[in-house]
């Protein structure tokens, strides 16, 4: 008899404790809220919070809440696979959200795969990541790239100068830079790989000088190499920059002392002065929107950079997939999320490529002017991330867990 | 185009001098071997930057306030913690190291990611292609100002002797009747100080960040090294073979390249002058 007991109220433990974890869907976050990134990832943190609160608020979806499971990765690439097994393993999260820099993002890529968990990447990146489990709602060079560059060399002329951060993010970069450049008929007169710890540019910008570009890209990464900005503009440069970095994620327009970082050009998918700078329309009626919303859950934000609406976009984009799919089943999310699933967010719609499960933007020049000044010269709409799909990437057809570069093309 | 490579060898051998100015005094006549040198010229930095823009004070004066703050954090350091590891110094490198992390650390705690940065002050000329930024050309000079104020408040005045011979024979130079105690805190807040002044000068130039100090540690380490045992007649040849080395390999290939000829510079210079510079010097003399 007692054993029946046991074995009853074991199995009514059992149901009552399965339908009470089933009443929230798990998102795990990996974000670096401290450490060297932390700078940019914060307002992303917020945004993934923002967008959780407000479906919440709607009554959640399936007529489930969404829970966040979060760890401080720290800007850390060992912490992030330790913390990657622990939302899969012990947390047993739905779908997981993060990663800032390129190497933490290769550092649990493999992880995701071999646990089959579905992963957003809300960054933007030197591209190429063609993965079944894998989707992307930040910009990738064909976004910022194929439509900088063009527009530089036009307005400025045809000998462009690359300085790059020595390491995949700035080699790959550097790599798409070369590319666009040659297909619009202009000359590379430089091309330079500076190692991260390198804080000291005095003899970089003689080079440039020497080589007397009309347009510079600088792809620099970190703390140190962002001092060739105030070097640059002390020794009277005056070469206008481009660059996919810069601004859009730790506002540096903000924080350094004009005139560092004016004649700067600059491709974002959003910033926070999108609605000051566009004065009608949906972007500005939209950006508005959300950053009433932003500031309203945020009030000491210092900034929303374009990382924070990517965030936003890809919680919008996952609840919508389960809506549609019915479940949070992973393949079964997968492929609703390959079935050009698309959400209207602070800066337009974001439409997913099934292809390469990479999302569509709208892409903002921004120029930095005078006193830092913002400014939005040109507006492109609807730019399709199209390079993984040409070049053979086809995730819904063939499965696929690799990245791939311009040198490097998927096998056809 | 002389002009050219002149300002540039000249900018690389500022930033080794002034990089190692602090830690010649610290390591190369102390013998601390101080891995928190980064932390000191950190110090410099901050101090300069916020009190300059908390007080609204001129640059100059803000200089001056960040090399004030240094030397008073490196007074309460060796007090503290730096006056037990006279003569010990493998247990320095532990100690030091300790204090740079805490150092670091902090200055992220108070001061956030990232500080808001100052403008390079004093402006730009036009000479053939090329533009300079003048305030470059004010370090190497002010870089040479201070090795030589240096040289002489150590070789040349009574205080320089009663220090250099107080490092050299403690024992002796105590029953001599004089403060040693005195005399180390004094150098050792010289040292510091000295950190401070790079830290001070650098810092309207660079990216305002807790790891700031970091930049300097590896070029500071390398110079005073290669300087050898007299830092002071080393410091000026070893910094000008570096960076004769860094700026020509840089100049013909790339900063990458620059970065491994330097380092293997080194090694060649250590294996082949094990007393560094100062010691061919001394031994021709």
């Amino acid at each position: 008899m007692k054993k029946i007991i046991a074995i009853v109220s074991s199995f009514i433990f059992l149901i009552f404790s399965n339908a009470w974890s089933a009443e929230t869907i798990k998102l795990g976050i990996l974000e670096d809220e401290t450490g060297n990134f932390a700078i940019a990832v914060v307002p992303k943190i917020h945004a993934y919070e923002l967008a959780v609160k407000e479906i919440n608020a709607k009554g959640g979806v399936l007529g489930k809440k969404l829970e966040i499971v979060r760890y401080d990765t720290q800007s850390d690439n060992t912490r992030f696979q330790e913390f990657a097994r622990r939302l899969i393993d012990k947390d047993k999260v739905d779908v997981v959200f993060g990663a800032f820099s390129s190497a933490s993002r290769e550092a649990i890529r493999p992880i995701m795969d071999k646990a089959k968990m579905l992963y957003f990447y809300n960054n933007q990146y030197e591209g190429g990541v063609c993965d079944k489990n894998v989707f992307v709602t930040g910009a990738v060079p064909e976004q910022q790239f194929s439509t900088l560059v063009p527009w530089m060399m036009e307005k400025y002329g045809k000998n462009v100068y690359t300085i790059a951060a020595d390491y995949n993010f700035g080699q790959i970069s550097a790599e798409w830079v070369r590319q666009i450049v040659k297909e619009n008929g202009g000359t590379m007169v430089g091309e330079e790989f500076i190692p991260l710890d390198v804080s000291q540019f005095s003899q970089t910008i003689q080079k440039i000088q020497k080589a007397k570009p009309d347009v510079l890209m600088t792809l620099l990464v970190g703390a140190k190499q962002a001092s060739f900005y105030e070097q640059q503009a002390s020794a009277g440069l005056g070469i206008p920059m481009g660059t996919s970095v810069n601004v859009g994620q730790a506002y540096e327009h903000r924080r350094f002392a004009p005139p560092a970082l004016e004649n700067m050009y600059v491709t974002v998918n959003y910033i926070e002065e999108v609605h000051d700078v566009i004065t009608s329309g949906q972007y500005h009626e939209k950006s508005k929107d959300f950053m009433a919303r932003f500031k309203a859950a945020y009030p000491n934000e210092p900034y929303v950079n374009m990382e924070a609406a990517n965030a936003y976009n890809a919680i919008n984009l996952y609840v919508k997939a389960v809506e549609k799919a019915g479940t949070t089943d992973k393949a079964k999310v997968i492929a609703a999320l390959e079935t050009g699933i698309s959400f209207d967010g602070p800066s337009g719609v974001v439409t997913i490529d099934p292809k390469s499960h990479h999302g569509s933007h709208t892409i903002f020049l921004v120029e930095v002017g005078k006193g830092h000044k913002v400014s939005i010269p040109k507006t492109w709409e609807n730019v399709q991330p199209y390079w993984l799909g040409q070049a053979g990437c086809n995730l819904p057809a063939k499965a696929d867990y690799s990245q791939y570069t311009p040198s490097k093309p998927p096998k056809k | 185009m002389l002009f050219n490579i002149v300002y540039q060898f000249g900018d690389a051998l500022a930033f080794l001098l002034l990089s190692a100015i602090g830690l010649a005094v610290i390591f190369g006549m102390m013998k601390i071997i101080n891995l928190a040198h980064g932390e000191f010229i950190t110090v410099g930095a901050y101090g300069t930057v916020v009190s300059g823009k908390v007080f609204n004070l001129p640059l100059p004066i803000a200089m001056a306030a960040g090399v004030i703050i240094t030397i008073i954090f490196g007074l309460i350091l060796e007090k503290l913690i730096i006056r037990y590891l006279y003569g010990r110094p493998l247990d320095s490198v532990v100690a030091t190291w300790g204090i740079s992390l805490i150092v670091s650390q902090s200055f992220l705690v108070i001061f956030g990611p990232s500080y808001e940065g100052l403008q390079t002050p004093l402006g730009n000329f036009k000479l053939g292609d090329y533009s300079y930024a003048e305030y470059r050309i004010f370090l190497i000079l002010f870089a040479f100002l201070l090795l030589g104020l240096l040289y002489i408040l150590f070789m040349k005045t009574s205080f320089g002797t009663l220090a250099r011979a107080t490092i050299e024979k403690p024992e002796i130079a105590s029953s001599m009747g004089v403060n040693i105690s005195n005399v180390y805190s004094t150098t050792f807040a010289i040292g510091a100080g000295l950190a401070g002044i790079t830290g001070a000068l650098y810092a309207p130039t660079m990216t305002i960040v807790p790891s700031i100090g970091q930049a300097f540690i590896v070029s500071a380490f390398i110079t005073v090294v290669t300087a050898g045992a007299s830092p002071f007649i080393g410091l000026i040849p070893a910094a000008s073979f570096l960076s004769t080395v860094q700026t020509s390999v840089t100049f013909f290939y790339k900063a990458t390249i620059g970065i491994i000829a330097l380092l293997f510079s080194v090694i060649l210079i250590i294996r082949f002058l094990p007393k560094g510079f100062s010691g061919l010097i001394t031994k021709q003399k």
